[in-house]
């Protein structure tokens, strides 16, 4: 997909995200602006997926291990063709589909079900290995948010990957210096993330998370480097580019009024122009 | 009938959690929290501007957060660990089990928002089955209070007491049920409604669910005698073997699946000591659909109405046995 392509496909579906979350009265609408950028490259990009065969053994696989901004995961879906578009308006209403957390069981496109952060690398491992064996091309991404690398279990998984030689496993970490309650550096800061990924064995490269045309190519299949695991440090932010929830950590779950939803609705589509 | 159950006021009782824990922290200084980006969620802020240096957010990590907790209490502190509850115990169950359960440390593990509280969030934040994980673990008192006053008097009663203790607690809107002056006796029931023609035993977010349901069957000639079972372990025995005994049927209802929980606790008892008919009401071994707590609890039949039907049915199944 051209360039301009993706930016507008981005902008719908952080509009639809927006909205969604608005609606349902929940979401996690900071962390959701942050990875979409990340999500959009991916699916109208980067990933060999077809949506009207969502099992076909040798797609390519995408982990949402960030599980709880699966609102924006379902929105690509839907726009992918994965599911209905009609269907985001269920999110987190009665018996839909469409819980706060992606469910493979429920969800075609949906690889393995997150929420309990720190599970989506360990998952990833196993796939990449798993075409290894099977001398198969297809490739695994994962993302992670920032906080997400505070879990013990993404270095034991991160430790594995190196030393498996998966160069077929491509993580991104959603890289936006703020957690739940507080920034990163306030609570326990696993940055700088660079030299540690480095320091396991894998192939690190950091971007602007934002800026699509880096993360095309930072995601290429020519970029990987033969026998270690790349690791993109996606440097985002939570919100964006909302200008007022741009950063603030208050929008890890903030949910906007009608005000504040208008605002933003106002701010995406002048973007869109 | 005791007095009916005003449901015009409903409290989130982590507030009454940790207000106590605030007063409890300003008399001794031995007492600590541990969170995992948890100050919010478990309504720690407050703790913090207090006691800075004595709340320990170690980030995204709950294994190390119960071990740090093992480590605080063997230098002599009062660790209260403030985490969701799944989390709590899903992810760190080992840590429980070996640095808290059997090496026997003075460990608060505070399930916040425990049961079906986190709803639409889905299973995986669901905390369904920590009562049957942490159950079979020896050494650890497990409490899941019913309202905002026994929410104050366990935490009390947890600060006081040395040994662990797990602390389940909820976000759910619930009223006030035990009077002001109730006192938290551990392992003990509260005889919260007279009756001799069946028993409902509950505890949390369902004790007055099992009071309007009681209610709903005296309006049917039924007398329900309604036990609030705080205490899963150590459980009160006597309390329901009396049961047993003077109501001749007994419907337990739970946050949690049917499989190793309060039911099963009681059941326990029961088939031991005095076999009579029961019910188990809860989550039925399924990851529960999209829905709110309160949704989900009326769709499991632990509505009031649902309740009082239950025990109808098992008091015509009783009948005819
Ligand atoms: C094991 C586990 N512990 C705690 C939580 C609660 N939780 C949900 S999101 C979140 C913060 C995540 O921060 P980050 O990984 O940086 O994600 P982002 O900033 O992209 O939203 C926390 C603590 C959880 N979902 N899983
Ligand atoms: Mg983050």
């Amino acid at each position: 997909m051209e360039i301009d392509e993706l930016i507008a496909t981005a902008n719908r579906i952080r509009r639809r995200d927006l909205q969604a979350v608005f609606d349902a009265g929940a979401g996690h609408i900071g962390g959701e602006m942050s990875v979409i950028d990340i999500l959009t490259t991916l699916y109208f990009h980067t990933m060999n997926i077809d949506p009207s065969i969502p099992l076909s053994p040798n797609r390519d696989r995408l982990v949402l291990s960030k599980g709880h901004t699966a609102c924006a995961l379902y929105v690509t879906l839907a726009e992918k063709g994965f599911i209905p578009k009609e269907e985001i308006s269920t999110f987190l209403k009665p018996h839909s589909r469409l819980n706060g957390h992606p469910n493979r069981v429920k969800v075609p496109g949906v690889e393995t079900n997150t929420g309990p952060l720190g599970h989506g690398l360990p998952v990833s491992v196993g796939m990449a290995k798993a075409a290894k064996l099977d001398n198969a091309s297809w490739r695994t991404f994962v993302i992670t948010g920032d906080g997400e690398m505070q879990e013990g279990s993404n270095w034991e998984a991160i430790m594995c990957a190196a030393h498996l030689q998966l160069d077929n496993l491509t993580l991104i970490i959603d890289h936006n210096k703020l957690q739940q309650g507080a920034s990163l550096a306030d609570t326990n800061n696993v940055a700088p993330l660079v030299p540690k990924l480095a320091a396991f064995g894998w192939a690190v490269e950091e971007v602007d998370g934002h800026d699509m045309a880096q993360l095309r190519m930072a995601l290429d299949a020519d970029a990987i480097t033969i026998g270690k695991p790349k690791c993109i440090i996606a440097h985002t932010h939570k919100g964006h580019p909302i200008s007022f929830m741009s950063d603030n950590v208050m929008w890890h779950h903030g949910v906007p009024n009608a005000e504040q939803y208008n605002s933003a609705m106002a701010e995406l589509l002048e973007a869109a122009q | 009938m005791n007095a009916p159950v005003d449901m015009t006021n409903l409290h989130d009782c982590r507030d009454a959690f940790s207000k106590t824990l605030e007063a409890l922290a300003g008399a001794n200084d031995d007492i600590v929290t541990v969170c995992n980006d948890s100050v919010g969620s478990s309504k720690m802020s407050g703790f913090r501007e207090k006691f800075p240096q004595r709340l320990i957010n170690v980030g995204i990590a709950e294994q190390n957060m119960v071990g740090v907790a093992a480590g605080l209490a063997n230098g002599g502190k009062i660790p209260f660990v403030c985490c969701a509850s799944p989390f709590l115990t899903g992810r760190a169950l080992e840590q429980i089990k070996a640095d808290v359960a059997y090496s026997q440390t003075n460990v608060k593990l505070c399930g916040i928002s425990s049961g079906l509280a986190y709803g639409d969030l889905g299973p995986t934040h669901h905390s369904i089955e920590d009562f049957a994980w942490i159950r079979a673990l020896p050494n650890i008192t497990i409490v899941a209070p019913t309202d905002s006053t026994e929410t104050a008097a366990a935490t009390r009663w947890a600060a006081h007491h040395d040994g662990a203790v797990f602390l389940r607690l909820s976000r759910v809107g619930v009223p006030d049920i035990l009077p002001e002056n109730h006192r938290f006796v551990a392992g003990k029931a509260d005889r919260l409604n007279e009756g001799d023609d069946v028993t409902i035993i509950a505890n949390g977010v369902l004790t007055h669910r099992a009071l309007l349901a009681a209610q709903l069957l005296s309006q049917r000639g039924i007398s329900a005698r309604v036990l609030n079972m705080a205490t899963v372990r150590p459980i009160d025995s006597g309390e329901i073997i009396a049961a047993a005994e003077e109501t001749g049927a007994i419907i337990t209802c739970e946050e949690h699946t049917v499989f190793g929980g309060l039911g099963s606790a009681v059941a326990e008892v029961v088939v031991q000591s005095c076999p009579v008919p029961m019910k188990f009401l809860g989550v039925p071994g399924i990851f529960a659909p999209t829905g709110s707590a309160n949704f989900l609890l009326d769709e499991f039949g632990m509505s009031p109405q649902g309740i009082a039907d239950s025990a109808t049915v098992l008091m015509k199944k009783r009948a005819s046995a």
